[in-house]
């Protein structure tokens, strides 16, 4: 049965270990995406350790089981390190993140039959659309369970977004929360200069989704926000949260940059993040 | 078997033989569900929704979406049938269909109308010619293309009971009505003979399939002995089946109403290639987009018809016998 800990304390330390795994793995094979992932962190921690309710014995068609679905699968290292330490995995397979002949690629697949993933993502705007069907899935199934998807704000560009927007409110899929991680940042710079998505609560709303805003990063705040938008579901309309999260957040030569999008630190940096993310669990 | 007794029985749409084939397997299948497009009526739905509605999904004009909500409807054991024009099936499509359905291999059947030059007067925006070449190239995809309205049905049967994600391509018109209604005619993966011969194999899909045997009936009254393979199973080919055929005519014609550059042609040409080099002529479009105009008029202006075949494979026996001397 998933891991259920109440107390915040816990749950920060939890996250304070899984942003030094997401450090660790990114230096080692000196690629993949650090700064979505630490703002990420918060969350994930959250759901798989206090939210969702799901068995580790993992199963690609999740009965009565809540389900996860990662969009933006480029913060695959807060996702993987959250799947192992979540016990769906030994956390030692963390070394072989992005290496060849491993379960851990770049970008999550169920192609190598990672436990814990249920899609590929990679290519962006496709998750929201996929989380849908999967509710629908389970409303025809009669299964009571929810479905969770995270997208990148940036993802919002992508024109299928909107497309799963305008279907779930009009099929009334309500027993799905979007998670919309709005750190303001992406590749080529912030949001508001690359293409600015302006106001994603007021688009939401018009779009006909019930929309909750929350600090990403406050751990008491995601716990709380998530438990009340859990009450909001099954009421007829789609959820969404828009939480507001700082990218690198926890190293803080990484933090507000989209320099740290797909960066990973050298050897000098990796002790300096380290020194800031203490192992409180066994390093993998 | 002779070319000469098979008979066209009616004719009717292939895309009927979809309708009726989805209603059918629905009744037996309770995870069968049908998703459309905005394109139910084209895609004969109609006895479908009117029987299963829950089990309809209307998607709107959104085709890229539907291919994420099918590819999620699997999560929890339902069959998605996606519907839509088979240009909307795939070339607007490629990228959700090749993350969400074949790399997370999802058991998804794709099911696509209205393909190539015989949907007709709508023009070269809706008539793909490209779309074999481009799911076939997908890890994992099955391409089923059947030759009428029987062997939709079937075969519309059939990708329910076969795990993984499926691209099944059929067309507008009505046509030529002719294969076996026995359910054991038609298994995936299994090409099958119109006739048996020994100087020449002509290989077709689809709606050529009735034009090879119009071909091959009037090559057999000129003195030729020919061999007509539907292959209907694109992917995974029956290799065995080509194989055999090849050795014994030494020759063949490709049939397909699909670009000669990624169809049914370059299927053949490769395990020619790699096992038993033979000249090949190939019957499909030449690198080109369609036009406006009836499907026998554009048939015929596009080089798909009866006589192309016919010439096609005197051209190849007559290539086969210079490669004697």
């Amino acid at each position: 049965m998933s891991p259920h800990i109440n107390d915040i304390v816990e749950l920060e330390k939890v996250a304070v270990q899984i942003r030094r795994d997401i450090v660790r793995m990114v230096h080692q094979v000196q690629s993949g995406h650090p700064g979505g992932s630490l703002g990420c962190t918060d969350l994930l921690v959250a759901l798989y350790f206090r939210i969702m309710r799901y068995e580790k014995s993992f199963n690609m068609d999740g009965r009565n089981e809540d389900l996860f679905f990662l969009s933006n699968g480029h913060i695959s290292p807060v996702f993987y390190a959250t799947l192992a330490r979540a016990g769906f995995f030994d956390p030692s397979e963390l070394h072989t993140f992005r290496k060849i002949n491993a379960r851990l690629q770049g970008h999550p697949t169920t192609h190598d039959h990672l436990p814990g993933v249920r899609m590929s993502s990679g290519s962006l705007g496709q998750g929201v659309s996929v989380a849908i069907g999967a509710a629908m899935s389970k409303k025809l199934n009669q299964d009571d369970k929810l479905v969770y998807c995270l997208t990148g704000d940036g993802e919002l560009q992508e024109g299928q977004i909107w497309e799963g927007l305008m279907f779930a409110s009009h099929h009334q899929v309500d027993n799905l929360i979007m998670l919309i991680d709005h750190n303001g940042q992406q590749i080529d710079g912030p949001t508001k200069t690359v293409m600015n998505l302006a106001n994603c609560k007021d688009k939401l709303l018009a779009f006909g989704w019930f929309v909750i805003e929350m600090n990403g990063n406050n751990m008491n705040e995601v716990v709380d926000s998530l438990e009340y938008a859990v009450t909001c579901t099954k009421k007829s309309q789609p959820v969404a949260i828009v939480m507001t999260t700082i990218m690198g957040k926890g190293v803080d030569f990484m933090e507000g940059t989209h320099e740290w999008h797909g960066i990973a630190p050298n050897d000098e940096q990796l002790v300096k993040a380290l020194k800031q993310l203490p192992s409180i669990m066994k390093d993998y | 078997m002779s070319l000469q007794s098979i008979k066209l029985v009616d004719e009717k749409e292939t895309r009927a033989g979809f309708g009726d084939g989805i209603f059918e397997v629905a009744a037996k299948n309770s995870k069968v569900i049908a998703l459309t497009a905005d394109l139910a009526g084209s895609l004969k739905l109609n006895k479908f929704i009117k029987e299963f509605p829950n089990r309809f999904i209307q998607c709107g004009i959104a085709e890229a979406n539907m291919m994420g909500i099918a590819a999620g409807l699997t999560i929890g054991g339902y069959i998605p049938y996606t519907t839509t024009f088979a240009n909307f099936s795939t070339g607007r499509v490629y990228d959700q269909i090749r993350q969400s359905i074949a790399y997370s291999n999802k058991n998804v059947k794709i099911c696509a109308s209205h393909a190539g030059l015989t949907l007709g007067e709508d023009g070269a925006t809706h008539q793909i010619l490209e779309d074999i070449g481009l799911m076939k190239m997908l890890p994992g995809m099955t391409v089923i293309v059947p030759c009428d309205y029987n062997q939709t049905k079937q075969a519309t049967m059939a990708i329910a009971d076969y795990f993984g994600p499926v691209y099944l391509r059929f067309g507008r018109p009505k046509w030529a009505n002719f294969s076996s209604t026995d359910s054991n005619s038609f298994i995936i993966g299994k090409a099958q003979y119109f006739s048996h011969g020994t100087d020449i194999t002509i290989f077709a899909c689809g709606h050529l399939v009735w034009k090879a045997i119009e071909a091959g009936k009037i090559l057999e009254q000129k003195g030729l002995s020919v061999e007509v393979i539907n292959v209907h199973t694109i992917k995974p080919i029956d290799t065995a089946s080509v194989l055999e055929s090849i050795r014994k005519t030494k020759c063949a014609v490709t049939c397909e109403e699909h670009n000669i550059i990624g169809g049914l042609g370059d299927a053949i040409a490769q395990i020619s290639a790699r096992h038993q080099p033979i000249p090949i002529e190939y019957v499909g479009t030449l690198d080109t987009f369609g036009e406006s105009g009836k499907p026998t008029e554009l048939l015929k202006k596009y080089g798909l018809d009866t006589v192309n075949i016919v010439q096609a494979a005197e051209k190849v026996v007559q290539r086969k016998k210079d490669n004697k001397k």
